[in-house]
């Protein structure tokens, strides 16, 4: 092997990424509790330093480095950069939340970088064991931070149960990609599909595999039947976490599908199609529904995300750029807004109070117009209403679908979103129609609340013109697959 | 100055003294809002006569101004179409409008809404200058609907009076349903002749006359006569022909100068201009110009009758404007377009003038407006009897007023028609002259002539009524008295509207009325030897013999004639009718649906069911989220497995 210095430029952001959150580490070691807002300060440095390397590295190309181990393309770019924004608005909406709670450590800014890392190594994975590296290394991460609130014992059983089921998660996909490797002989993902593609291989195989790789990819969405850890997680979780694992992570699984099942195993698609619909119909119909019961909101967005990643499933289904493209708008929209709703569950908890039941939204426009107003915008979003981002997400993973030729899908999945908007449509009316329960202040930071105006301010602009995105998502899948 | 630029001025000086009026008015006071609103139309009035002295120098004009929105490879405009028919209407509308405008001035001094009704009518006749002047059906819709809004904002304009609130509701309802064929003639011209431009329209019409239409399947009808029927529909609400008539005796519950305004001499016959405008759509139609002329002879005579019964003078004068918008509908029916809009425009004066006349008469006493209250008026109100003698002939049709002339024409023009229902049109027209005069006059014995019936404390406070009250009235007597003779021989026999109406030469009514025609003088020498005369000073004889001489007997008559008389004074039934079987019966049947339909299956059933079973199942299966890491892990293998089965199985 010989190392060339250009051959790793590709990997030039994540290499940066893992400096700069090795230093934070050492760095930390001197700064006291008092001073902790630097560590934060570091650590949005460190996210800084990350997006710049990636914008730098933009050059439209298609490079890997590693001996194609490692693949830099249009859409690992684009959801590199996206999940680096969104884990700078992760970081600032969870401050307050996590000073009140002890959470405020460098342990917080060190592994929630080394999720990100992980999630950017999925992104850019060209091989079987990076991409699985990458998934360790953010389910790892994500395991401790779960647990980071030592003396909560909602949290630290959550964190047990993601970590025996994502290790029995692991496994499976483990399982299947071996299968893979025996039938194909080889790890990269190029190699892959060449191989599968050349047709010698005996399909009994590849299908038995093709079945343990779902069930993985599956885990990773949170998506029927490998759904059960989702709830769970994101109630015991401290809000500051439920709220990195309802963003970031989803980026990273749709990278995983992209690369896994359109990467290396495009030529199953009439095998793993039919999968994705009975996914895609188990979560918008069970998300959608359990949802309605729920009384508390962390829980409630836990099951609207199981919908919401049955409606992702839809547009790669549908197994074309358009589709693919749809998803990635999906995907990229429904960040923008689970990002939002958290930030807001965020902002109305204080000291001694997680506001996350559902009755502690009742009468938010009294308390505070401009909060009640910008959860408006996000659950007008997250029910697909028009005109907003959610509705065009929405829109365009139908249309994809239907042009596959599901229609009865599309039906079923209209129907459910009318349902879902049900649970949606709820929170407004607590919100507007509903008399406060307490009359305390909420408490916040001005910067928050100017991010939760700018995280609102996208989503409406997104909902009147969202071409820009449309397009910056179909480029990205047009130049990376062909 | 351009002669667009001028065309344009014509209905923005009206709307310029309107918005000043309406949303500066508090502010400018009363004088300037008056002078301000009065210019407007002073100038509009002006700007018509230019016109009109243009287009009669040959120069017409038929062009858009601006484009409103494009949809497809369809375009709506705002563009005007200037010819003989439009500017008879413009100087029409101007000229009545300024009247009243200024007789609004001595009439409403003290009302606190001053300024808001001066804002109304400027910005109704904006309305109404843009329906007329329109070369395209969408703004010919638009002034049409603004008319009628305008129509409704002026019966209500006492709007803490109760009963003014039901009559601009009813007036806005009846209008509704006119309206409603209207814009199906409308839609259906848009689907057959892809244009809503008149010109295009009209000049398609021969491609389009033989289509069929097929509403109920098995039933195909001729498009034209549906179209036509549709398009009459919406002239029956605006210019209150049986059955949806019933609006208007109501609307005098506005003020009187609205009355003459708008509902006696300018947005009532909006439906007979309305109908010569698309003369060359109904002379297609042999059948729908048979409807027209049996519901126009049907309102002419019928009406006629209510205004005998009547002891509200306003009221008196209503279903006479009904009686005569019945005249004009008949001439139109009779293929006589030219004959209609020539009484449109002499009843536009006379009716205007009996209306102020009424009017100062209200004023004088006080808004004390029964009959039976009043008489020996002539001594106190000397001009406004003189002006009303005049209204009051010139609406019987006495030689040399000018109701004689257009009158008479209508009544030859029927004899002339050969279409179905003509025979009875001839009957219900002659008919009506008589009964015309006979409580033309009997109102006007009552009012002006007789014994002083009114309270003592009215009558030492009766005094003629101001100059800015009777200058309107001497103003509008003129032409009431001068405009039959003087715009008979131009108007009629030559060929005045030159294209802007068409006639099939074949059921061509005035051919053999212009053979004859001489001079206007001749004219009235063979009037005198016709039927309709004697029939009018026969009238008048009888109304004088019963209301002057013998005042007893009407009291007499009035209680033998029993069933006939309640007849009449329900109206015929009509209000009856709608309100118990029409109103009545919808809100049944709303109610009915509503609370079968909406509240039990829609409601009930379907969306609150299906929330209940929704929320049932929820409440299901969120048990399967146990809490049990075991329970997780064995749905997780247990989804592998089925996965795994189904490929096995499918092969």
């Amino acid at each position: 092997m010989n190392f060339v210095f250009s051959s790793i430029a590709p990997a030039l952001p994540e290499i940066v990424l893992l400096i700069s959150l090795s230093l934070l580490l050492l760095l930390d070691l001197w700064i006291n509790d008092e001073n902790r807002f630097y560590t934060y300060v570091l650590a949005q440095l460190a996210l800084i330093a990350t997006g710049f390397s990636v914008l730098t590295g933009e050059n439209g190309q298609i490079v890997t480095a590693f001996n194609g181990l490692f693949i830099s393309d249009a859409m690992a770019r684009t959801l590199n950069i996206f999940s680096v924004i969104t884990m700078g608005f992760v970081f600032a909406y969870s401050r307050l939340y996590s000073q009140d709670r002890g959470l405020f450590k460098g342990e917080f800014f060190v592994l929630m970088l080394f999720a990100l890392l992980g999630i950017m190594v999925m992104i850019s994975a060209n091989h079987f064991l990076v991409l699985y590296l990458g998934l360790e290394m953010l389910a790892l991460a994500q395991c401790a931070l779960i647990a980071l609130q030592r003396d909560s014992k909602k949290a630290t059983e959550a964190a047990m149960k993601y970590f025996v089921l994502s290790a029995l998660a692991s496994g499976l996909l483990l399982y299947g990609l071996s299968m893979l490797y025996g039938a194909t002989g080889s790890l990269l993902i190029p190699e892959v599909a060449n191989a599968i593609a050349a047709n010698t291989i005996d399909p009994a195989i590849l299908v038995f595999g093709l079945v343990f790789v779902v069930a993985g990819l599956g885990f990773k969405l949170g998506a029927v039947p490998f759904h059960m850890w989702i709830p769970d997680v994101y109630e015991g979780s401290p809000t500051s976490v439920t709220l990195f694992v309802a963003s970031v992570p989803k980026i990273a699984a749709f990278a995983f599908i992209m690369r896994l099942l359109v990467g290396a195993l495009g030529a199953l698609v009439n095998d793993w199609q039919p999968m994705l619909v009975i996914m895609a119909v188990l979560s918008i119909g069970l998300g959608n529904i359990v949802a309605i019961a729920q009384t508390n909101i962390k829980r409630m967005l836990a099951f609207s995300t199981i919908s919401h990643m049955g409606y992702l499933i839809l547009g790669i289904l549908s197994a074309n750029n358009a589709g693919y493209a749809a998803s990635m708008f999906y995907v990229a929209s429904y960040v923008i807004i689970s990002v939002a709703a958290f930030g807001i569950v965020l902002l109305l908890s204080r000291h001694g109070f997680e506001g996350d039941r559902l009755d502690d939204f009742k009468g938010l426009n009294n308390r505070s117009p401009w909060i009640a107003f910008m959860m408006l915008l996000v659950m007008v979003s997250m029910a697909g209403i028009p005109p907003s981002v959610g509705f065009f997400a929405k829109l365009s993973v139908l249309s994809a679908v239907l042009d596959a030729g599901y229609t009865w899908l599309v039906v079923y999945a209209v129907i459910f979103s009318l349902i879902g908007a049900f649970y949606y449509l709820r929170i407004i009316k607590l919100m507007y129609m509903d008399d406060p329960v307490g009359e305390e202040k909420l408490v916040t930071e001005p910067d928050h609340l100017i991010l939760i105006g700018l995280n609102g301010l996208v989503i409406f602009i997104l909902g009147i013109v969202p071409q820009s995105l449309i397009d910056l998502c179909f480029n990205s899948i047009a130049h990376s697959f062909r | 100055m351009s002669m667009t630029s001028l065309y344009l001025i014509v209905p923005m000086a009206p709307l310029v003294g309107a918005l000043l009026a309406g949303l500066l008015g508090k502010t400018l006071g009363k004088t300037i809002s008056h002078t301000v609103t009065i210019i407007g139309v002073l100038v509009s009035f002006i700007a018509s006569l230019a016109i009109a002295q243009d287009v009669f120098a040959g120069h017409l004009f038929n062009g858009n101004l601006y484009t409103w929105m494009t949809a497809g490879d369809l375009s709506f405009h705002v563009g005007f179409l200037i010819d003989p028919l439009t500017v008879t209407m413009m100087l029409v509308v101007t000229f009545v409008s300024l009247m009243v405008h200024i007789y609004t001035v001595g009439y409403m001094h003290d009302d606190p809404g001053y300024q808001r009704f001066f804002s109304y009518i400027s910005l109704f006749t904006f309305a109404m200058l843009m329906l007329v002047m329109s070369n395209n059906f969408l703004q010919l819709f638009f002034g049409w609907e603004a008319v009628g809004l305008v129509s409704y904002l002026l019966i209500g304009f006492w709007f803490q009076r109760s009963t003014a609130v039901f009559a601009n509701l009813k007036a806005f309802l009846v209008n509704r349903v006119g309206d409603f064929g209207f814009l199906l003639g409308i839609g259906l011209i848009l689907a057959n002749f892809h244009s809503l431009d008149y010109a295009t329209v009209f000049s398609m019409v021969p491609q389009v006359m033989h289509n069929e239409i097929t509403l109920i399947s098995g039933h195909s009808w001729s498009l034209m006569t549906v179209i036509c029927i549709l398009l009459f529909i919406g002239a029956m609400g605006k210019s209150a022909q049986m059955p949806l008539h019933v609006w208007l005796p109501d609307s005098m519950e506005g003020p009187t100068p609205i009355s003459a305004l708008i509902h006696a001499a300018t947005m009532v016959t909006a439906g007979i201009f309305m109908v010569s405008r698309m003369s060359p759509l109904f002379e297609v139609s042999d059948t729908a110009r048979s409807v027209i002329l049996v519901i126009g002879a049907s309102t002419a005579l019928f009406m006629a009758f209510l205004g005998v019964i009547q002891y509200d003078i306003k009221r008196v004068v209503a279903y006479s404007t009904l009686s005569q918008l019945g005249y004009m509908t008949v001439a139109l029916g009779a293929s006589a377009y030219p004959v209609a809009i020539f009484h449109l425009g002499t009843h536009a004066f006379f009716k205007a003038l009996l209306f102020l006349a009424a009017g100062s008469v209200i004023h004088a006493m006080h808004h004390e407006q029964d009959m039976r209250h009043m008489g020996g008026l002539r001594k106190y109100l000397p001009i406004t009897y003189i002006t009303a003698l005049i209204g009051s002939l010139a609406l019987c049709g006495i030689p040399p007023f000018a109701g004689f002339f257009s009158k008479d024409l209508i009544i030859d023009a029927v004899s002339g028609s050969h279409l179905y229902g003509a025979g009875y049109a001839q009957f219900a027209v002659t008919a009506g002259v008589f009964v015309t005069a006979f409580y033309t006059f009997r109102m006007f014995f009552m009012t002006f002539h007789g014994k002083e019936r009114m309270d003592h404390h009215t009558k030492e406070h009766l005094h003629e009524s101001p100059l800015v009250i009777t200058l309107p009235l001497i103003l509008l007597a003129i032409p009431s008295l001068l405009a039959g003779y003087l715009l008979i021989g131009p108007m009629i026999m030559g060929d005045y509207f030159g294209t802007s109406i068409v006639i099939d030469p074949q059921h061509s009514v005035l051919h053999h009325i212009r053979e004859e025609f001489t001079n206007p003088t001749g004219f009235m020498v063979n009037g005198l030897m016709a039927l309709p005369l004697w029939l009018a000073v026969s009238g008048i004889v009888l109304a004088a013999v019963l209301y002057l001489f013998m005042p007893r007997i009407p009291e007499k008559i009035k209680a033998q004639s029993g069933v006939i008389y309640t007849i009449l004074s329900n109206n015929y039934y009509f209000d009856w009718f709608n309100d118990r079987v029409l109103s009545r019966g919808t809100v049944s049947l709303g109610k009915k649906l509503w609370r079968y339909g909406d509240v039990t299956l829609i409601d009930g059933t379907m969306v609150m069911g299906t929330a209940r079973t929704i929320s049932r199942f929820a409440n299901r299966l969120r048990h399967l989220q146990s809490g049990y890491i075991y329970h997780y892990a064995f749905i997780m293998i247990f989804g592998v497995f089925v996965l795994m089965s189904l490929w096995f199985i499918r092969g």
